[in-house]
Parts: C-alpha cells; sequence; structure tokens
C-alpha cells in the first residue's frame, strides 16, 4: 500500500506521517496532495481563534467532546489541528494545546495535531491549508483549526474555515485590541469564554459596540492589494435574515453553553448552504490558495538560481543605505543597478 | 534575515515530553521543555498524569522523533517498558525514548536494554540530553506506517 492508500484506509501512523510530510513542505508530501486532492472537500472546517489564554483549546476540548458524545448529532469524527507560535530567535517551539485536551485521549475517531508557525510568513496558511486537506480526505467530518490570534492569522484562518469562531474573555482589556486589529470582522460567532469570571458583562457590552460597527459594512476581505467585498448585498436566506454573528457565553472548562454553540455552528453551517456563502467563500480560498503556492514556488525556484554571494552583497548594500529595498529587488531579479 | 533559505524544506525534531504516573511535579519537565525549545526542537508539552495509552497516542498523533519521559514516583519499571511496547505496537519502534528523574542505577543497565537511549538523574546538564537528543535523532531513518 502507498501512504496515500493507507491515509484513506484510516491508518493513523500513515496520516502523522503524511502530515509531516506536508508541513515540511517535501515533495512526497505535494505528490500526495495532488492524489488526495479529489477526496477532499467534505468536511466542515471550523476556526477557533482569539488572544493568547482566552480558552481556546478548552474549547476545542469541549466542542470535540460534544460531537464526538452526539446529542442531536451522529458521533462525528474530528480532527484537530493546533497551531502555537515559534521562538523567532531560536526556531524552537513549546506546543501545549494538548494539555487542555486530554479528555479527548482514546478516542480513534480524533486526531490531534500541534503544529507550530515556524515564523514562515504566508507559508503557514499554505501549509495549514495542505494539513487541512489531509484531514479532510482521511475522512474527518469536522476540522477545527486552533490558531492565536496576532494579526494577519486570522485572516488567512478565516479564509480556511467556514465558521470562524473567535474567543473573548472577560478581563482581559482586550476589548480594544479587538477593534485594532479587526478581529471581529472576520467572526461568524463570537464566544465570550470563561462566563464565570466577573466582567463578563462589560465585555459584552464592549464587543456589542464592537460588533455594530464591523458587520455595518459590506465584509471585505484584503485581497491581493484591492480590497475585495465578501457580500456587496448581504446574503438573504429564504425567511429574508441575514448572518450577524451571535455573541455566546460559555464556560469550555465546564462544559457550560457548548450546546448553544454548537446549536450556532450548524444554524451558520446551514445559512452558508442556503445563502451560496459557502460556496463564494470556497472560490475566494481556492483563489488565495493558489496565490500563496504560485508566490512561495515562483520564490523558492528563484532562490535556487541565485548566487549567495550576489544575495549578499545586494543586502550590504542595502544595509549601508545605497540602495532601497525597491532598487535591491530589481537589481536581484533583472541583475540591473536599479 | 542572513542567508537566504536554501528551500522551503524545513525538518524539525519533534519532542513528546510527557509525565507519566501519578506524581504531581513536572518543574523537571518544563525545565527540559524549554531548554530543547531552545535548542530549536518543536516541544510537543502533554502535562500531568498521562498514561502509557495517552504518550503512545500522542507520539502516534505528532509523528514523535523522540518521547521524553519524566518519572519521579518510582513507577518506572512499570510505566517505561509499557510505553515501549506500545509504540512498538504503533509501528514507532524507532522513535528515541529518554527517561529522567529518579531513577536508582541498578535499573538503568535495564532500562537501556529495553531500548531507552538515554537516562538522566536530577542535575543533569540540559546541554548534555540535547546533544544525545541530536545524535539519537540523526541517526535514524523514521517510522515507517507499513
Ligand atoms: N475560569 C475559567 N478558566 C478557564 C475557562 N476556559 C479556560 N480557562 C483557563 O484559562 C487558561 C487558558 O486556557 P487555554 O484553553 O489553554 O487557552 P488558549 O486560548 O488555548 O491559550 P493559548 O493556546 O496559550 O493561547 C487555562 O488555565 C484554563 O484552565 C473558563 O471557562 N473559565
Ligand atoms: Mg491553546
Amino acid at each position: 500500500m502507498t501512504l496515500v492508500e493507507s491515509v484513506l484506509a484510516g491508518n493513523r501512523l500513515a496520516l502523522a506521517r503524511l502530515l509531516t510530510l506536508v508541513e515540511n513542505g517535501l515533495p512526497e508530501g505535494w505528490a500526495a496532495l495532488n492524489e488526495l486532492y479529489p477526496h477532499t472537500g467534505k468536511a466542515h472546517r471550523i476556526g477557533i481563534t482569539g488572544a493568547p489564554g482566552t480558552g481556546k483549546s478548552s474549547l476545542v476540548n469541549q466542542l470535540a467532546l460534544f460531537y464526538r458524545q452526539g446529542g442531536n448529532f451522529t458521533p462525528r469524527r474530528v480532527g484537530v489541528i493546533a497551531v502555537d507560535p515559534s521562538s523567532p530567535f531560536t526556531g524552537g517551539a513549546i506546543l501545549g494545546d494538548r494539555v487542555r485536551m486530554r479528555d479527548l485521549a482514546g478516542d480513534p475517531g480524533v486526531f490531534i495535531r500541534s503544529m507550530a508557525t515556524r515564523g514562515t510568513l504566508g507559508g503557514l496558511a499554505a501549509t495549514t491549508a495542505g494539513m487541512v486537506q489531509v484531514m479532510d480526505a482521511a475522512g474527518f467530518d469536522l476540522i477545527l483549526v486552533e490558531t492565536v490570534g496576532a494579526g494577519q492569522s486570522e485572516v488567512d484562518i478565516a479564509r480556511l474555515a467556514h465558521t470562524t469562531l473567535v474567543v473573548e474573555a472577560p478581563g482581559l482589556g482586550d476589548e480594544i485590541q479587538a477593534i485594532k486589529a479587526g478581529i471581529l470582522e472576520i467572526a461568524d460567532i463570537l464566544v465570550i469564554n470563561k462566563a464565570d469570571r466577573p466582567g463578563v458583562e462589560a465585555t459584552e457590552r464592549a464587543l456589542r459596540n464592537n460588533l455594530q460597527l464591523a458587520h455595518s459594512a459590506p465584509r471585505s476581505f484584503q485581497h491581493h492589494g484591492h480590497i475585495e467585498v465578501l457580500s456587496e448585498h448581504p446574503q438573504k436566506d429564504p425567511e429574508g435574515s441575514i448572518w450577524t454573528p451571535p455573541i455566546l457565553k460559555v464556560v469550555a472548562t465546564e462544559g457550560d453553553g457548548i450546546a448553544q454553540l454548537v446549536d450556532a455552528i450548524e444554524q451558520h453551517r446551514k445559512f452558508l448552504e442556503i445563502s451560496g456563502e459557502r460556496q463564494r467563500r470556497e472560490l475566494m480560498r481556492i483563489e488565495t490558495e493558489l496565490e500563496n503556492l504560485l508566490r512561495d514556488t515562483l520564490v523558492a525556484r528563484w532562490r535556487t538560481t541565485i548566487d549567495a554571494a550576489q544575495y549578499r552583497a545586494v543586502l550590504n548594500r542595502m544595509a549601508a543605505r545605497q540602495v532601497s529595498p525597491w532598487q535591491a529587488v530589481q537589481q536581484l531579479l533583472d541583475g540591473g543597478e536599479g | 534575515m542572513s542567508e537566504p533559505k536554501a528551500s522551503v524544506t524545513e525538518r524539525k525534531i519533534r519532542v513528546v515530553v510527557a509525565k507519566p504516573g501519578l506524581d504531581g511535579h513536572d518543574r523537571g519537565a518544563k525545565v527540559v521543555a524549554r531548554a530543547l525549545r531552545d535548542a530549536g526542537m518543536e516541544v510537543i508539552y502533554t502535562g500531568l498524569r498521562q498514561t502509557p495509552e495517552m504518550i503512545a497516542e500522542t507520539a502516534l498523533q505528532e509523528d514523535a522523533d523522540v518521547v521524553g519521559l519524566s518519572v519521579l514516583s518510582g513507577a518506572h519499571m512499570a510505566l517505561v517498558p509499557r510505553i515501549l511496547e506500545l509504540l512498538r505496537l504503533n509501528g514507532q519502534q524507532n522513535v528515541k525514548v529518554f527517561l529522567g528523574g529518579i531513577i536508582p542505577d541498578e535499573d538503568v543497565p535495564r532500562l537501556i536494554e529495553m531500548g531507552v537511549v538515554g537516562v538522566y538523574g536530577p542535575g543533569t546538564i540540559t546541554e548534555v540530553i540535547i546533544q544525545d537528543v541530536r545524535q539519537a535523532v540523526s541517526g535514524s531513518a523514521g517510522s515507517s506506517p507499513d
């Protein structure tokens, strides 16, 4: 059996190995993705993002538990990708999200993979997309992707996800930060976790105010240079309503409010289907994926053609302020003097 | 940014750091985890009171190169063989297992014989562990799923 066949047959070690190949950007990984691609597109992808320590991992734990235990749902297979930052100094990382997911241990219907950001600018999105596709092809119906909220990465996750949860918690003083980062704009569902803590009402009020600001305009994405309007006219479902991100209070450590959250996710999933938004998002995601890949591939290809000494010489000229970054790029690409 | 990177491919050493058993101290495990991180490795930290089954499952899902165990309770002669056996059953016989904690000298040869790569007492310099991990990993080709 090839690695791909083993993955499709449900071999967990094969899945783990393939995730590594994709994560490391190895040719075998890309080749496998080619083969797996026809098997993808079935899973519902949920992004979970928010400031450090808001309880994202605890929430993933509860969500996965809930989906696995059924309720009104047939138990679904749940894949988790938990991203933590790499140290910019050493390139190493401590990936600690599993500590909060121990309730999922021993369940063969769950597969958790930790992942470091590895400082690959832009590349993280492509790598994560590849890993999500592997899990999708391997038959996980629900894929939860946890990312630390820090700027561009949430937007990339929002593109990757069908449903994006933005997690806030009272008492972090991040209400202001949230607006600055524009994080509310990517939220399909807002979760106030740690609702057992004081200050919930204040957080909810702040969110409600900011949410009106964030969603009063058509939703738009910064998309290669120009702003692309996501829903020029808000999508209408047959009842004539538009999607307004609900604000839900939960206590992830106890599981309070999880049933309501799962319900909201299900409603959003239906909204995406009925409104045609799912297809629109999928097209945009695919285009972004292609653009990212194209850029990464072009850069990688070009790098093999450039001589390290020449690269260094241009860098040095830049450092000495003899050439500007734009001139430097020109010199590297055209070999000219800019 | 100094050199242009040769390519986007990157091989990171992935280490699962786990504390099997019931003792409640993970200070040592955390020190080692941080040291390995500072040496550029990716450390999957799993927390206290892990069963051998949980540790093997984590090593599998994370496609770990290395499993670092910290045992202070004295139960290592029961826990370690079980973990090694589970790794083998999962097809991960190539995973390098290291052990730290309070391990009596007379147990060390038997642990090595079972397949543990290195045993470290309290106060071991982390540089030594880092060196050993690097060396052990560079000597193996990785596990195969078949
Ligand atoms: N009181 C209370 N504490 C919580 C709740 N949810 C999570 N916590 C605690 O908050 C801390 C952080 O939880 P995590 O789930 O690790 O948060 P995270 O957002 O995944 O953290 P990072 O991945 O480090 O960004 C832990 O100590 C949790 O036990 C909650 O609902 N109530
Ligand atoms: Mg987390």
